[in-house]
């Protein structure tokens, strides 16, 4: 019963979304996760994840509280590496490339992807500095350019407007939410070809939080996006394709509109018309 | 009972009430003590630079003096006796006539007291003050003659006036162009010394032109001594003949005369003006008569440039060390032992701390850099014996764990997310470390600073064997090249304190220095740390929310 309500709600059309029927030229995997297993230390925190996420696609991964969300996103641009006693197995292809693959460097691989992370981390910096901060890393200097990049950046995350007449004041004198938006804008500026977002709207209110959307439909264009999200109706606007997760295991991953509908598992069911968790 | 007994335990334990209490009263007690501490000391120091009246004693059995009464108190009484009076402490001054400044009088023995108007007391090049009666001007052993309608004392103001500042213009002329020349003689030394070792060929060559130059220059100082000489003797010529209160008359040259009081005749301003003119010349002025009189200006300026140094040393490498501790290092048994170490360090007795920049610094560094770079100096140490820069390297070393510690707890406050963030966008460790881990650690690391600066600057006794010196001829930092003179002695606050207090031979005159180098060496300590504290406001404000 629910999932029908939850299926009705309106998605914007984009020409270029395979959900909506148009078949357009066979999509490149740019993701491609086997047999991921991952321990923190003795405790295993994902249970052997298969998901593929595709050139141009919206990912969104929803689940429980605990269920490791986070985990596999941390995963897909090593931020794991930051913590001791993490040991991974199987494996992550990105673009065809092994991962984790001892001549892979790091750097570079983090170069590839922008990330938003659940709790909103903006560094003690000026606002300006704060979003150009991947440029300057990148080496680039030019001013105009870096003005150019902070403005369209903080256009997209909705946050122009707000913050245009104080960009050299500290970043962390923001509201919450404009934190977040800020980190956004700061991930978005070096245009990085996959989009990792944790939780992005959490802190946002219905506004922000349907510009954010509107930024997601608008770079799919042109890049990959990973969103997790606890809210199921944003799930289904968002998203190409969703992941279920349990417990550090995938349930079920399919298409949204099919997922939201006709889901293949009890579990799923339950969890998305909130009779579970 | 019960009850009350629950009663008692809810109040003391549970609401906490006497709790409250107990942390106030300690906070009380700290305070009280430090305020103490302070009162007594700025109380006393105070007091040193205001002029008490002169009171003319004639005592019974005694020469009449001319004296500052300082204090009063019961005469000791003999065994079983009740005391017979009271007796007091005056500064009789005079040392070239009495042989000591201070005396007791018994209050019984006074026959009179009086405040005669034109009772001078002379603050003296040297012999400390003279309290006396002014007679008449002399000049060459002949009488000057008053001008007519002005008195003695006018013509002698005004001649004073001419002639103190004349004669110190002269001793500064003479520093520097005898020091000049003095410079150029013992380069000429050196030329030959070099050549000894170096160019043994044309030795002969360079010694009979250092030799030809050495003459030359032998001459000139011989007629700029003379000149010298004639100018001085001009000056002082000029002699004021004054009588103390026994009626025993003293010649007094005027330019040997720094200040001229009359301190009977002198209204509340006039008593306050010469007040501030004597703080004045003490924070301003170099010292006279081994450190007792005058002021203190070379400890300060030592003072604050070798903390300065210290911090400019210190500072760097502490927070280095703190970086690889707590960023790079694995942390596990190494580091823990590491770590441990440095806080121990900070419990090291300074000596030793001093004994070790003796024998590594001064003699090890020093002696190598004396043999490579400055070898014809030798047998006499350049770099091989105490200076300013051993005395910075020995207080960084010593301050280094306070600086590591404060900027370990710094870092280490630096949210995890920050540092995600930044190596999410591709930035590597060392980027992300200079450009967010650093800049939002850096007030933290100042108050490391703060209480570095505020523990160097308080110490005296490693100082005391690498290069503080009671008097030292040269400021560290003056006009010619390099101007930061690293192998300099200097003087020191704190050593002066110890010095002036314990190890000069008139300590009671003394006593009113020490108390007000100690305010002085507390008033550097606070400008130091305020100028820290500022700077690390102004960057908290930078980093931090206004409002959330
Ligand atoms: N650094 C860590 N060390 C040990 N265990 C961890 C660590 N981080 C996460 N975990 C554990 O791994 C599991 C998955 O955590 P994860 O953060 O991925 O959950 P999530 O799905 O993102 O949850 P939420 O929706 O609340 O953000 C949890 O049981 C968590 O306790
Ligand atoms: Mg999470």
């Amino acid at each position: 019963m629910a999932a029908i309500t939850l299926g009705s709600i309106a998605r914007p059309e984009t020409a270029s979304s395979p959900a909506s029927g148009v078949p357009g030229p066979p999509l490149k995997d740019v993701i491609e996760i086997r047999g991921l297993s991952l321990f923190y230390g003795a405790k295993q925190a994902l249970f052997d994840i298969d998901v593929v996420c595709k050139e141009k696609r919206v990912m969104a991964f929803i689940g429980p509280s605990g269920c490791g969300k986070s985990t596999l996103l941390r995963c897909l641009n090593r931020m794991n590496d930051l913590i001791d006693g993490v040991r991974i197995q199987g494996s992550i292809k990105v673009a065809g490339q092994e991962l984790n693959s001892p001549d892979v460097d790091v750097v570079d691989v983090r170069k590839r992807f922008g990330m938003v992370f659940q709790k909103s981390n903006p560094f003690p910096k000026s606002v300006f500095e704060n979003v150009v901060y991947g440029l300057r890393i990148q080496g680039i200097k030019d001013k105009r350019r870096l003005h150019e990049a902070a403005e369209r950046s903080l256009r997209l995350a909705a946050l122009w407007d707000e913050v245009k007449d104080r960009l050299n004041d500290s970043a962390l004198g923001l509201s919450g939410g404009q934190m977040q938006r800020l980190c956004i804008a700061r991930a978005i500026a070096v245009e990085p070809e996959i989009l990792l977002m944790d939780e992005p709207c959490s802190a946002l209110d219905p506004i922000a939080t349907s510009k954010i959307e509107e930024l997601i439909f608008a770079l799919k264009e042109k890049f990959t996006i990973v969103i997790v999200t606890h809210n199921m109706q944003q799930a289904a606007r968002v998203s190409d394709e969703t992941a279920f997760f349990m417990l550090g295991k995938l349930i079920e991953v399919d298409r949204t509109d099919r997922m939201f509908t006709k889901p293949k598992e009890k579990l799923t069911e339950d969890y998305i018309t909130g009779r579970f968790g | 009972m019960k009850p009350i007994l629950k009663r008692l335990h809810r109040y003391y334990f549970i609401q906490g009430e006497p709790m409250i209490w107990l942390t106030g009263a300690g906070l009380s007690l700290s305070l009280l003590m430090i305020m103490g501490l302070i009162v007594l000391v700025v109380w006393r120091g105070a007091g040193a630079f205001w002029q008490e009246d002169l009171v003319l004693l004639k005592t019974k059995d005694e020469k009449p003096v001319l004296a500052e009464i300082l204090n009063r108190e019961p005469m000791p009484a003999a065994e079983g006796k009740p005391s017979a009076g009271f007796r007091i402490r005056t500064k009789i001054a005079n040392r070239d006539l009495n042989g000591l400044d201070f005396r007791w009088i018994d209050e019984p023995t006074i026959v009179s007291r009086e405040r005669p108007k034109d009772a001078v007391i002379l603050e003296r090049q040297e012999y400390g003050n003279f309290h006396g009666f002014l007679k008449e001007l002399v000049r060459d052993g002949q009488p000057l003659a008053s001008p007519a309608g002005g008195s003695a004392l006018a013509e002698l103001r005004k001649l004073h006036a001419e002639i103190r500042p004349a004669i110190l213009k002269l001793k500064a002329r003479e520093r520097e162009e005898v020091g000049a020349i003095n410079a150029e003689l013992e380069k000429e030394r050196l030329r030959v010394k070099t050549a000894e070792r170096e160019r043994p060929a044309r030795l002969a060559e360079i010694t009979a032109g250092s030799e030809r130059r050495t003459a030359e220059l032998k001459v000139r100082y011989e007629a700029l001594r003379e000149s010298l000489e004639k100018e001085r003797g001009l000056l002082s010529a000029t002699k004021a003949v004054f009588a103390d209160a026994a009626g025993q008359t003293k010649e007094i040259p005027v330019d040997e005369i720094v200040r001229i009081v009359l301190p009977n005749d002198l209204s509340l301003p006039g008593k306050l003006g010469l007040y501030f003119s004597r703080l004045g010349e003490f924070v301003f002025d170099e010292p006279r008569e081994s450190n007792t009189e005058g002021g203190i200006f070379p400890a300060i300026f030592g003072t604050v440039t070798m903390v300065l140094m210290m911090s400019i040393v210190g500072v760097p490498l502490g927070v280095l060390t703190a970086l690889y501790l707590r960023e790079y290092a694995v942390q596990g048994r190494v580091v823990r032992i590491v770590r441990i170490a440095v806080n121990n360090l900070a419990g090291v007795p300074s000596i030793v701390f001093g004994i070790f920049g003796l024998g590594f610094f001064v003699y090890g560094i020093g002696s190598s850099i004396d043999k490579l770079f400055f070898p014809a100096a030798l047998p006499s140490p350049t770099f091989g014996t105490g200076g300013i820069l051993w005395c910075a390297l020995t207080l960084a070393l010593l301050t280094i764990p306070v600086v590591v510690v404060a900027s370990e707890e710094a870092l280490a406050a630096v949210p995890r997310g920050m540092r995600e963030a930044s190596l999410a966008i591709g930035a590597t460790k060392w980027q992300t470390t200079y450009r967010v881990v650093l800049p939002a650690a850096a007030p933290g690391i100042l108050t490391g600073l703060i209480l570095a600066m505020a523990r160097g600057t308080g110490e005296v006794a490693p100082l005391m064997i690498v290069g503080v010196v009671k008097l030292a001829p040269t400021l560290p930092v003056d006009s010619s090249w390099p101007f930061l003179h690293l192998e300099r002695k200097i003087m020191h606050l704190g050593f002066h304190i110890y010095d002036v207090g314990f190890q000069s031979p008139n300590i009671e005159a003394a006593l009113p220095m020490v108390y007000m180098t100690t305010v002085l060496l507390m008033l550097v300590i606070v400008a130091l740390n305020l100028s820290a504290i500022l700077i690390r406001n102004h960057l908290r404000r930078k980093l931090s929310a206004s409002v959330f």
